[in-house]
């Protein structure tokens, strides 16, 4: 189609924690670092940067790009922030991809951060300008209300229990145990989601990913620039992404469309059309513990309604046929929203490359994605990687 | 390389770090203030609203009756055609029985919990929903599909805002439905 190949060949990211002592900055020059340095490149050598972060009103700081740009070592460079809420992460490789892909740049440093700490007592108090501010801030909503809504319809919808939308958060905390980067991996059983405060019923306080602070960064590079670093580069091999109606409440809550839109693009970019065989492993963002099934059904990796029994089967276990998040996601790794999503690509990149040490997934997977979600849960994001 | 061979930065602090002062932090409390113009849609919308009546906007090309109203089509990209009233009462499209306040904050105990919901609107197009709050019903009797009626604020409070609309309650059915006795 006249796009040039574009590779991943390093990468780099912090720990995720609640509160970072480091600002926003030093977390992305931590993570902007570890990157160039992964594939022993230097940031003279970077032809320029795109940094992807989610609201300024977390940081309580006008243009966060602005703000954030030495961090991502962009001085003196061509810089672009980019901001398309939780989908934030996994548009960041999309955004350095249109540099390499449209011939324009050779080496592109890709930086994701999100310090969400900074707004107190909770983000929340920032989530609400999400909402409309003339028809529905006036009900003084929660962002977690709309997520309980959506649970319920989808629930609803195809008959599923809280019980079999619990098994995605107990097998994420636990993937996460063997992530060197997790906030709150743990072992834990369905009765302790089941347990656990309820916030929003049908959504409970262990249903849900944390608030975090943390950062990731990627490389991506040309063609060329790429067989003279790497004998392992991980290729972009499609792109997607798509917006649905900000009508909310217009909208069919028990299916993503909006992800199925940007799947069906990054799928026919990449050549796939059977995604249930095609993709070996895959880390659809997983911010509620019901929207990675949502998610799963949205990319077609299964039909509709029937992501909870391929997990309850065990399925989407790493060593099942179709390994889901096994990173740890964000319901165990953490979840600083745009770093989340590029963790997500990070995962698939070491995954790809047989190097994800204890998290490896068995069977040499040569085929993953990465996808993201968010804005007021109409964006979609996707990318499709080969080995 | 694996993730596993470096030493990965961040350091994670605790409330009591700030606390105790071992490490410094700034705080600021903005003073902002909005006062966002309604619009065409909106403002004729909150209007009626405020007459105590519910209005919805159609498009004759794509033939949808919509609510919020809107002056433009997004999907035909065209102007919309004509105000259509609708009726106060819908259908209950989802709902949660909600614990935690807008900033995160519990409900209070003895406070009853909330129940938002997205309730499709009678006369406009199927699907066609907006959020708004359930009351006078016990949480554990809400249903999906569940009929139900807007309880207004009187003439004299109603100012031209969603709240106008105190919240939906169960709809009774109507009269000639009634099974004779
Ligand atoms: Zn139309």
């Amino acid at each position: 189609m006249g796009y040039r190949k574009v590779a991943i060949v390093g990468a780099g990211m912090t720990k995720f924690v609640r509160r970072a002592q480091e600002t926003g900055k030093e977390l992305s020059w931590q993570a902007a670092k570890m990157a160039l340095d992964s594939c022993e490149l230097t940031l003279d050598q970077v032809d320029c940067v795109t940094l992807g972060t989610a609201p300024d009103a977390f940081d309580g700081v006008h243009m966060k790009g602005e703000y954030l740009a030495d961090g991502a070592g962009a001085w003196r460079k061509p810089y672009m922030r980019h901001y398309v809420g939780g989908g934030t992460g996994v548009f960041s490789p999309i955004h350095g991809w249109f540099h390499i892909a449209s011939g324009m740049a050779d080496i592109v440093l890709v930086v994701a951060e999100e310090k969400m700490s900074s707004c107190h007592p909770h983000p929340q108090g920032a989530f609400i300008t999400i909402f409309d501010h003339t028809t529905e801030q006036p009900l003084k909503p929660n962002l977690i209300w709309i997520f309980a809504l959506e649970m319920n319809r989808y629930m609803q919808t195809y008959g599923l229990s809280k019980k079999d939308i619990a098994l995605v958060s107990v097998k994420n905390k636990k993937n996460a145990i063997d992530h060197p980067a997790a906030q709150v991996a743990e072992e834990i059983t369905v009765d302790d989601v089941l347990n656990s405060e309820t916030l929003a019923w049908p959504v409970n306080r262990l249903d849900i990913s944390p608030a975090s602070d943390g950062a990731a960064a990627i490389v991506l590079v040309s063609e060329r620039v790429a067989r003279r670093l790497t004998d392992k580069p991980v290729w972009i091999d499609g792109v997607g992404f798509s917006i649905d109606t900000a009508y909310w409440a217009t909208r069919d809550l028990s299916y993503p469309n909006y992800v199925e839109t940007a799947a069906r693009m990054a799928y026919d970019m990449a050549g796939i059309t059977e995604p249930s065989k095609q993709i070996h492993v895959a880390e659809p963002y997983d911010p509620f513990d019901y929207k990675e099934l949502h998610h799963m059904e949205g990319l077609m990796l299964c039909p509709r309604g029937k992501a909870a029994q391929l997990t309850a089967d065990g399925v989407t276990q790493r060593d099942g046929n179709m390994p889901i998040c096994p990173s740890g996601g964000a319901l165990g790794v953490g979840n600083p929203i745009a770093a989340t999503g590029l963790m997500k690509v990070i995962e698939i990149f070491l995954q790809l490359r047989g190097d994800a040490g204890k998290r490896q997934v068995p069977g040499n997977p040569t085929c993953g994605l990465a996808q993201a979600w968010g804005d007021l849960m109409q964006m979609g994001t996707v990318v499709v990687m080969r080995s | 390389m694996k993730l596993e061979d470096y030493e990965l930065r961040g350091t994670a602090l605790r409330s009591s770090d700030i606390k105790k002062g071992k490490v410094l932090s700034t705080s600021w409390e903005p003073d902002l203030k909005y006062a966002w113009d309604n619009g065409v849609a909106i403002g004729r919308y909150l209007a009626e609203l405020k007459a105590g009546q519910i209005i919805g906007r159609a498009c004759h090309k794509c033939r949808r009756i919509m609510i919020p109203p809107r002056m433009f089509c997004e999907l035909c990209f065209r102007p919309t055609d004509e105000w259509i009233p609708l009726e106060d009462t819908g259908t209950v499209n989802t709902f949660s029985i909600v614990h935690v306040n807008w900033d995160a904050s519990r409900r209070k105990k003895g406070e009853p919990p909330l129940i938002p919901a997205v309730i499709e609107i009678d006369g406009a197009s199927k699907g066609m929903g907006i959020m708004h709050m359930l009351s006078e019903v016990d949480p554990k009797d809400v249903k999906i599909g569940m009929k139900v009626k807007a309880v207004w604020k009187s003439e004299e409070e109603r100012e031209g805002a969603i709240t106008d609309i105190l919240y939906f309650k169960p709809a009774r059915a109507k009269a000639g439905k009634r099974r004779k006795q």
